[in-house]
This record gives structure tokens, sequence and C-alpha cells, in this order.
């Protein structure tokens, strides 16, 4: 039996800053998926499941928080299920949700994801004092500065790139009324003046800390008729893992992230996602990411991803626009972030965007990745029904 | 077999916690002696309250002040009060329905001993001292038998609400690395370094897991590596980590050893942080006491070239 078509025919999204101290957790993702589920025109009676998603319980210290948030998004008496992948978690969530609707499991499902980072720290959460091991590193941009820099070397990219992404993606952020960092004076110059954090990587080009929640409601054929609004039909989805560390990783390209790509191309029949895929919404907590990830998705030879950030092709008004929404350089509620880059595909090829909406985008793909390049998922989506 | 390495590790963290209107209002209201349930659409009262009703999922908001007295609905004694726990001698875990609710609160009953205790007793609250917002504001339960106290009709509004917490959360594991890293770290106690090679793809793992993670097979042949090595590539850290004690600005470097299938981690000195590269030829330098190198230096020889390293990136 074939899989059924998954629809997406709700999106929300909170306003997301650097502490919502006004909300509790369930306060938080309440807003979330009471604004997914407005947008799809839905009640709670109208949802047969829900799949949250979110980083590390040390990142806020409640363990299990599905549990207690079950009363919150109307899933007393339903199934809910948590899915954690790190960092990726937004988008693996996503895909667990997706699939329940294309194995025929539910009709309808109410998918979502969240961090409130300011009741917790991720710096301390990703740093216990592990016994007899040398305490070396300083947070998460310690650990990916090595491998930029290993990408420069590889590629040849000038310096000037990493800043050129950054400035790219907070002036987007502007553009997007649920952006945490909106910094309207922004100039490429403030970028390259900002301090060396961990040389290569600097201050100005890492993602901030905030918290946030965002959710979709994901539905089957049946359930995209009755959508008040067009549906993004899923083209395409998949997750693939590899080990943090190995003999032979490729931390510039992981294997992983070049092969969950493959997968999701080929379900979507995509023979040249340079030509094919009208936009991207990709996962760059530090803007290096942008070319090296450019180059693990296949939409630029090994070594010529940043060409396509220099030369302006991944900017807004480009030929292959890239974070669009500002990016994760611009908002970061860790275990939502992923989740953002899948929700925001699809506001793109349901042309809800806003000012930030690509003109014409027909297809989209979102990514996410987590861990030490270690998680991937993405999912491709497209304004027309797979097969019609 | 020599004994596996074990050692205490504690993770602990003080959370904060976001309590948004209903929250607040319960635990602002055991500040001030009130008790606060919040009544559901189908008319029952929950203590503690909850922002979103079971059944219909809507938003709830009507607070009701129940009595500081009420019922055991099942308890469990505890022979033995652990760090944190609301006694420090024996006590009973009770569910106490509070007169005018419909739901039960967990919390601590005070009592000589289990005989003193059955289903059906009547309790009331006993308040701590000093009150700042918190269920700890309950102290414990105690036995009653006077009359059912009856509520103020409180509305749930406060001057002064406290809006979070903070929630020192701890938790205590025993630690061990297993028993490769347990010989590696043996080996570095004696300045050698080894690593353990995969039978099947023959690559050196430094530090050992006891298993190669692309084939999934044990490792067991003990390998030594280094002393020297390359650094393949590295950062410049720049900002003071809370628990480092390393003057920044500091190099923190992949360094692959001789012979070894990955990098490890180091930080490089002994040369200025600025030129530190790509190739550079390193040693490790250790102190007296120190489980690992206390860094790398450079060896003096010539950079190693970059294709002989740039597998290992």
């Amino acid at each position: 039996m074939s899989k059924e078509p998954v629809a997406v025919v709700g999106v929300g999204q909170t306003k997301h800053v650097a502490a919502r101290r006004d909300v509790s957790i369930a306060g938080l993702v309440r807003e979330a998926a009471r604004a997914a589920l407005d947008d799809a025109e839905l009640t709670w009676a109208d949802v047969d499941a829900v799949v949250i998603g979110k980083a590390p319980d040390f990142f806020e210290g409640v363990m299990m928080p599905e549990l207690y948030l079950a009363d919150a998004l109307g899933a007393v008496g339903k199934p809910m299920l948590r899915v954690h992948t790190a960092g990726s978690v937004g988008g693996s969530t996503a895909l667990v949700a997706a699939n329940l609707i294309a194995g025929r499991v539910h009709g309808t499902v109410l998918t979502l994801a969240f961090e409130k980072q300011s009741e917790s720290n991720a710096m301390w959460g990703l740093s216990l004092p592990i016994p007899f091991q040398q305490p070396l590193l300083a947070g998460a941009g310690g650990f990916f500065a090595p491998h930029v820099r290993a990408y420069m070397r590889r590629t040849g990219a000038p310096d000037h790139i990493g800043s050129l992404v950054a400035y790219k993606d907070r002036r987007n952020a502007l553009k997007n009324p649920c952006a945490h960092l909106h910094e309207h004076d922004i100039t490429l110059e403030k970028v390259q003046a900002s301090p060396m954090l961990w040389d290569p990587i600097r201050y100005s080009e890492t993602c901030p800390s905030s918290d946030g929640a965002c959710a979709m409601v994901l539905t089957d054929r049946a359930g995209a008729a009755r959508a008040p609004r067009p549906p993004a039909w899923m083209l395409g989805g998949a997750m693939r893992s590899e080990p943090t560390l190995f003999a032979g990783k490729d931390f510039v390209s992981p294997q992983a992230g070049k092969d969950c790509a493959a997968d999701v191309y080929r379900q979507a029949q995509i023979a040249d996602p340079r030509r094919d895929i009208d936009a991207v919404e990709m996962y760059v907590p530090f803007s290096w990411y942008e070319p090296m990830w450019l180059e693990n998705l296949g939409f630029a030879d090994e070594g010529e991803g940043w060409k396509l950030t220099e030369s302006g092709v991944t900017e807004l008004d480009g030929d292959l626009p890239v974070n669009m929404s500002g990016g994760v350089l611009s908002t970061n509620p860790i275990g939502a972030s992923g989740m953002i880059r899948f929700a925001e595909a699809v506001l793109q090829v349901r042309g809800q965007a806003g000012e930030h909406q690509v003109e014409g985008a027909r297809r989209v793909l979102g990514h996410a990745y987590g861990g030490g390049s270690q998680f991937f998922s993405m999912w491709l989506v497209g304004s027309e029904r797979p097969g019609s | 077999m020599p004994e596996v390495l074990t050692a205490p590790l504690t993770v602990e963290f003080p959370f904060t916690r976001s309590l948004g209107p209903v929250q607040s209002a319960f635990l602002t209201g055991l500040r001030e002696r009130v008790v606060l349930g919040v009544r559901t659409g189908d008319g029952r009262v929950l203590v503690p309250p909850v922002e979103y009703d079971p059944v219909t999922a809507d938003e709830i908001r009507d607070l009701v002040e129940v009595a500081p007295t009420g019922t055991v609905t099942t308890w469990a004694w505890n022979h033995e009060p652990r760090r944190g726990q609301p006694l420090d001698t024996p006590f009973a875990w009770v569910l106490v329905r509070l007169d005018g609710a419909d739901t039960a609160l967990l919390h601590a009953l005070d009592a000589p001993g289990p005989d003193a205790v059955h289903t059906g007793m009547r309790v009331r609250v006993r308040w701590a001292a000093e009150r700042e917002g918190a269920i700890t504001d309950i102290a414990c339960f105690e036995s009653y038998d006077g009359e059912q106290e009856q509520p103020t009709g409180h509305s749930g509004e406060f001057a002064d609400a406290i809006t979070k917490i903070v929630t020192p959360a701890r938790l205590d594991y025993r630690y061990s690395p297993g028993r490769a890293q347990t010989a590696y770290l043996r080996a570095l106690a004696d300045r050698r370094t080894v690593g353990e090679r995969c039978p099947s793809c023959h690559k050196v793992y430094v530090p050992p897991r006891g298993a190669c993670p692309t084939c999934g097979v044990a490792t067991t042949e003990q390998v030594e590596v280094g002393p020297a090595g390359t650094v393949t590539t590295f950062c410049i850290v720049n900002i003071k980590a809370k628990n480092l004690d390393i003057e920044v600005p500091y190099v923190y470097a992949h360094i692959a050893l001789d012979g070894a299938g990955l990098a490890l981690h180091g930080r490089i000195g002994g040369i200025p942080y600025d030129q530190v590269r790509m190739g550079l030829r390193v040693e490790p330098v250790w102190t007296e006491g120190a489980r690992h190198p206390d860094h790398y230096r450079p060896t003096g020889e010539p950079d190693a070239e970059y294709d002989t390293y740039k597998e290992l990136l």
C-alpha cells in the first residue's frame, strides 16, 4: 500500500525572545499550539495525537516535560510522545508526526517543539564535569570553530564569508516579526568589528539564546481538503545518524548529512537540488555553516559553497535564498530551532511568509542537525501534492 | 582483570521557573497562608491548580480558596528521609484532599510512626515560620481532630505576587569510564599514550572506548601512539569559561598523535597563540601529579604536509 500524502495545514510560532518571564513552559507551548490550530481553523478535539520535541532535559531541568504538558496541549486521552535528537530534534519531531500520517495511523497530528533557554544555561548543560576527563572546552562554539577552520583550509574560502552570512541573516530577521534578534542598525562593518570569541568565529557570527516554541498541524488528504488555506505537501523527509567521533569522520561534510539529503531528493525526485529547489531554511548556528551545508546538501560542489554566499545567491532576492526567516543566527530556542526551519519552509510554499516571502517558492527544503554534527533531519515541502 | 576506575559525578544546577499566572497565585498564596485551587469546566476544584482544563483543554483561571484542613486519601511511610526532603525524621508521604478540593495534594505528614497514620485521618497544614512563596511554605501536615477550618474566600489577587522561583536540582551518579579508558588512564600515569586498534578496520582509537564505533566490534589490541603528533585544526579561545582555570587567549587544538586513527583534543603552549597553525608538529608537556598532559608544545620539526593529515580533520 502506498503512503498517505502528508499535508501541513497549520503553523504557529511564539515571538522568540531572550526570556519569556510572563509564561510557564506550559503557557509557552500553548501559544504556539493555539496559533497553529487557529491557522488550520481546528480545535483540540480535531487532533488525534501529539508529538513533541525538545533538547536535553538538562536544558531546563524538567525530566520528561511532555508528561506535564499534556493538559496544555489538549493531549489528555490521546497518544502523546516525545522525540529527542539533540539540536536536530525539531526536525525529527515533525518527521515522526509526518510518519504517523503517512502510515495512516492518525488523520491529524499536532507536532510541537520548544525551549525555554532562560530557565537554564546551555553552556553548563553541554559541559558536565565528567570525571577523569580534562576540562578544555568553552561551549558549543569551541567545539565547532576548529571545523570551520578546517573548511576554510580545505576550500580556500576567504575570511569575510562568515560575516557576510551573519549580515544577511540579521537583515532577513528584520522582515520576520517572530525572530528574536531585530538589529535595526546592523552593518557588515559591525559584524566584522565584533569580538573574536573562538577564532575564527566572531560574536556576531553566533546564534542567540532564546525562549520560544513552534507548532504545526499535519494531516492527510481528507484533512487537507477541509483546510481553509492552501496546504504545504511533504515531498520527501529523512533522518540519518552517525557517531559523534570516529576514525574517518568528516566534520566539515558529514556522510550522514549527505545520505539524508540524498534520501530526501530520491523521494521527491529531485535530480539537481540547485535547479529544482527554490529556497532553503537550514540550521546555521555559526555563520560559516551556511557554505558548509550548501556543499553537504548538494547545492554546490565541494569547495564551491562559499562562492554562492559571496556572490549573493543566498540573499533573500538571490537565486537560492537561504534562511529567509533570519535563521538560527537570529533565533535559537534550541529544541524548537529545527522545527522552525521546517515550518518556515512550509510558510514559503504556502505563500504566507509575509515580508520574507520568496516570490513563487514552490519547493523549499527544511534542514536541521544536532549533537556533534551527528543527527540530521530534513524535509522538502511543496505547493503541489506529490503525484498530482 | 585490573580494577576499573570509578568516581562520583554530581550534576547540580539552580534552574529558574517562570510561573505563569496560576502557579504564581498558588505559591504567593502559600506565602500568605492561603491555599488556592482552580475550578475546572465541570465544576471540580483542583489543588494544586493547573493552567489548562484536563478535560476540555480550555485555559482555566477561576481561583478558589480551600481550607488548610483535609483528609488523607493514601500514604506511604518513609523510614529513612534523604537530603532535601521535607522532614529529617521518619515521616509519611501523604496525599491530602483539602476541604473544598476535589483532588489531593502530595506532601509530608509529621507522625510518630506508621501506626499513627491511616487513610481517612484528618490533618491540617503546619505552616513554615519563614515563607517565601514555595511549596515548602507548607512545612508539613499534622494530625488534627478539630473542626473544619473555613477558607476566607480569597480572590487569588495579591499585591507583590512572585512570578519566578529557583529550583535547585541535583543528581548524584557513580561514573565509570570503563575498561578501555581505565587502561588508557593508567598508561597516562606512566606518561605513555596507549590506544586500541580495531581488528576490522585497523584504525587506532585514542582514547579507546573498548569498541570501534564504525565496525561495531570490540577493540582489545593495545597500541602505543605518539608521543609527538600534528595539529590538524584548532581555534583560539578568547572567552573564559566559568568552570575552566585557563588564561585566555589559548589555543584549543585537535592533535593527531603519530599512529592514531583520529585526533584528540588538547591545549597548545610554548608558542604565541597567533603563531599556531595547521600542520604544526607538537609533543606533550607533563606536569607533576597531573593525569593528562598539561599542554602540547612545538617539537621544532618542519610542519606536516596537509596531505599527510587531511583525512584526520
